[in-house]
């Protein structure tokens, strides 16, 4: 258990090297509880490195990752095996280039989100084989669990429809739902908004909003759409060569040298592009 | 002729060069395979030349080559004549000197000695003739791109709709299955080719859990089938227990072959694990045949206890004091009962396989498997453990295998690592990727027709094997991604009208 001041992620002296390459170098942040911080920063800042270290894709080099969990205490996330960070600790992610189940269809996606629970459920499968306990009557539970984040996102429609047969931004707002049926605390999107027209964009972030209003889920937001970071981020984080070089709130960040620097370049050893 | 609208300049030259060409590899492929023949005369082996066969087999590689190319290019009329012609010569010539029961005439007509190459022949020139025919008949050209794209889309649809017949097609075909032992004209020979197929239709289902469900290629199944096979003959022999008594065993040891197999390599992924696999089923099959104190090596097993039904054999005469199958119901002996008991013993089994993987597809764990094949790091990032569910796919696909090995091994009575060679792993695969990977009703129609048809032909010989080639080259032509591609999901979210999800379905990517 954790005092409520606390963040619910602390991430504290994160180092990542591949090699001799220094992709993540002594950052340090905290992600306040049930607040959105994006993490911006030039290609190859190491975004992205940074979620492949929370959610166990890759094993830091050093650092710590800690997690306090409202319900279940607290997880030191580089500590954990992959598929047990979700599972346990409760983060969940999309990815930069979508991963669906393109050959399943809507629901189907959104029940995998949960087969822990429904595992628990089958009794392991044996259960359910046999007909012992109540599987059926959890499978309409985790059903009526999907409807309900179809339903944010209006594809209740198309709960049948084979997921890679979407058009493209459904595919966006269906990994966001889907990373959201295993009732995460935490949430990491790398680039939610990529590729989504500025209507779409609107519509996500009333979806990002909704979710941190109603839900009370800590958002972690990789983004280069600057509509998306300004209008909803609480906090945001700025990377660069694998350093932190600003942390605060977006419009304090917005005017920092050291960010202006890194986006723009200096003026006098601007290269011509 | 009314094909002005699509017609496009012929290219002669240009037909006549590719035909050329083809015939030119007609050439240097027979030229050593059917060329040269060592034959047995008084003074000992001495080769022979055939290189007639080799020179009628380039003219007529070119003739047919040049034919495709005419209907390609909308020419059907001269295809239509000559192919007529050729198709109604051959046919006469042929079915006389079959009713006449002499092959003189064809013999010193034709240039091939064999009937079978012949009436092939034949049959190739009357599907041209179709072919140029129907083209004449129907103006638009059915083999350019769009067309092509609208056959799929048209045995896509196909797919679906035999799908939705599953619910009738299956039921059908099951009641055929449980009379056929009673119809009038099974015999023994087709009862056993039957038997044969309903294994592989069982083994089929088996690997489909590995292959099609979990997406997992696995080259080495026929390992499980032996691992199977040997536990039955061995716990028999050695412990004297039943069949029914062992048949658990021999599963339970085959699904933990396969967790034994699998805890090293689940963690490689696609070509890798097909030669790991590959690489395992023939290490089992070196140690069947290397240790010989356990195994008898390539001596094999004999003596494997026959199936009893319930304890009755099913033997003419049995010892004095027990009843057997025939006298304990008080019927006449027959040899053909303990084939009929094998074939519903071989068809239970194989029911069983196929209702427990309809149940698991529904189920969490069966859910878990398809979404590993479609992308397993999306579901390491939702929670599932993929190294586990791997797993479980892999044990449960080899305890299938197991069964179906001790099955084979009372119904053969003795068995060898002869039987366990690659190519049943092989054969095994391709029924599976060729009835459509993850169609249970697919697996049948592909056993039917790659296990079936080389048997009925088995009065062919050495062409048998073509059969099997001939059916597998036709389906990787026409439904490159298996007979019965269509995936129905497990759930849906209103028992709902299909109308709104039918377009989406049809054209999976």
């Amino acid at each position: 258990m954790s005092a409520p001041g606390t963040p619910l992620l602390a991430v504290e002296h994160l180092t990542m090297r591949f090699g001799g390459l220094v992709a993540i170098d002594d950052v340090s942040f905290e992600a306040p509880r049930a607040k959105i911080t994006a993490i911006i920063g030039p290609n190859g800042a190491g975004k992205t490195t940074v979620f492949n270290c929370l959610t166990g894709f890759y094993q830091p080099t050093a650092g710590r990752l800690a997690l306090h969990h409202p319900q279940r205490g607290e997880y030191l996330l580089e500590r954990m095996e992959g598929h047990a960070i979700p599972a346990r600790a409760g983060v969940a992610r999309t990815f930069q280039n979508i991963r669906l189940f393109p050959g399943m269809s809507v629901l189907e996606n959104l029940l995998i989100a949960q087969h822990n629970v429904l595992m628990r459920a089958s009794g392991y499968t044996f259960g359910a084989l046999l007909g012992l306990g109540s599987y059926g009557a959890a499978e309409r539970r985790a059903i009526e669990h999907a409807r309900y984040w179809l339903d944010r996102v209006g594809l209740v429609e198309r709960a049948d429809w084979n997921a890679g047969n979407l058009p493209y931004g459904d595919q966006r707002r269906l990994e966001i739902v889907r990373a959201m049926c295993i009732d995460p605390v935490l949430l990491c999107l790398d680039e939610p908004a990529a590729g989504l027209n500025p209507r779409e964009s609107a519509e996500l972030n009333a979806l990002l909003g909704f979710i941190r209003d109603q839900h009370k889920v800590t958002l972690l937001l990789i983004e280069h759409d600057m509509s998306v970071v300004m209008g909803i981020s609480d906090h945001v984080v700025v990377l660069d060569y694998g350093r932190k070089i600003a942390d605060g709130t977006p419009a304090a960040v917005r005017s920092d040298p050291a960010v202006i620097r890194a986006y723009l370049g200096e003026p006098e050893t601007e290269a011509p592009s | 002729m009314h094909t002005s609208g699509v017609r496009g300049p012929f290219d002669l030259p240009g037909a006549l060069k590719d035909a050329g060409l083809v015939a030119g590899i007609v050439v240097l492929l027979t030229l050593g395979l059917v060329g040269f023949r060592v034959q047995d005369i008084s003074s000992g082996p001495a080769l022979v030349t055939r290189f007639d066969d080799v020179a009628a087999a380039a003219v007529l590689a070119f003739a047919g080559r040049l034919g495709i190319a005419l209907l390609r290019a909308q020419r059907p009329l001269p295809v239509l004549v000559a192919a007529l012609a050729c198709a109604i010569g051959l046919t006469l010539v042929l079915s006389h000197s079959a009713l006449a029961e002499s092959s003189g005439l064809a013999q010193q007509i034709l240039p091939f000695a064999s009937p079978v190459v012949n009436w092939t022949i034949a049959l190739a020139a009357w599907v041209l003739g179709a072919r140029a025919a129907w083209l004449l008949w129907h103006a638009a050209s059915p083999l350019d791109a769009q067309a092509r794209e609208a056959r799929e889309a048209r045995m896509d649809r196909l797919g679906a709709r035999v799908q939705d017949w599953a619910r009738y097609v299956g039921p059908l075909l099951l009641g055929i299955a449980v009379v056929l032992p009673f119809l009038p004209w099974i015999d023994r020979r087709l009862l056993d080719i039957a038997i044969l197929v309903v294994t592989y239709i069982m083994l089929g289902w088996g690997l489909n859990i590995v292959v099609g469900l979990a997406g997992l290629l696995d080259l080495g199944y026929v390992a499980f089938y032996a691992v199977g096979a040997y536990s039955y003959a061995l716990l028999a022999l050695h412990f004297d227990l039943g069949f029914w008594i062992c048949l658990p065993f021999a599963g339970i040891m085959a699904a933990f072959a396969g967790i034994l197999l699998g805890f090293p390599v689940l963690r490689l992924r696609g070509d890798y694990l097909a030669i790991v696999t590959l690489g395992f089923g023939e290490i089992v099959r070196i140690i069947l045949l290397n240790w010989y104190t356990f195994t008898k090596g390539p001596d094999g097993l004999s003596g494997v206890p026959r199936p009893t039904f319930f304890g009755l054999p099913f033997s003419a005469n049995p010892p004095e004091g027990e009843a057997s199958f025939h006298s304990f119901f008080g019927l006449e002996y027959s040899p053909l009962d303990r084939i009929v008991f094998l074939y519903y013993l071989i068809l239970g089994l194989a029911l069983l396989t196929n209702l427990f993987t309809l149940r698991i597809r529904k189920l969490p764990v069966g859910r878990a498997w398809e979404a590993l094949r479609e992308d397993e790091i999306a579901c390491r990032s939702l929670g599932v453990h993929p190294r586990n569910t791997k797993l479980t796919a892999f044990a449960i696909g080899a305890m299938f295998g197991g069964f179906g090995g001790s099955f084979f091994a009372t119904r053969q009575g003795f068995i060898s690592p002869e039987s366990f060679t690659f190519i049943e792993s092989a054969i095994i695969l391709a029924i599976v990727v060729l009835g459509g990977m993850g169609s249970q009703i697919g697996i049948v129609f592909a056993a039917i027709l790659l296990i079936g048809l080389p048997e009925v032909f088995r009065e062919l010989n050495q062409y048998r094997m073509l059969a099997f080639g001939l059916a597998m080259v036709a389906i990787m032509v026409w439904r490159p991604r298996g007979l019965l591609a269509h995936r129905e999901p497990t759930v849906r979210l209103s028992g709902a009208p299909r109308s709104a999800a039918a377009p989406a379905q049809e054209t999976r990517a």
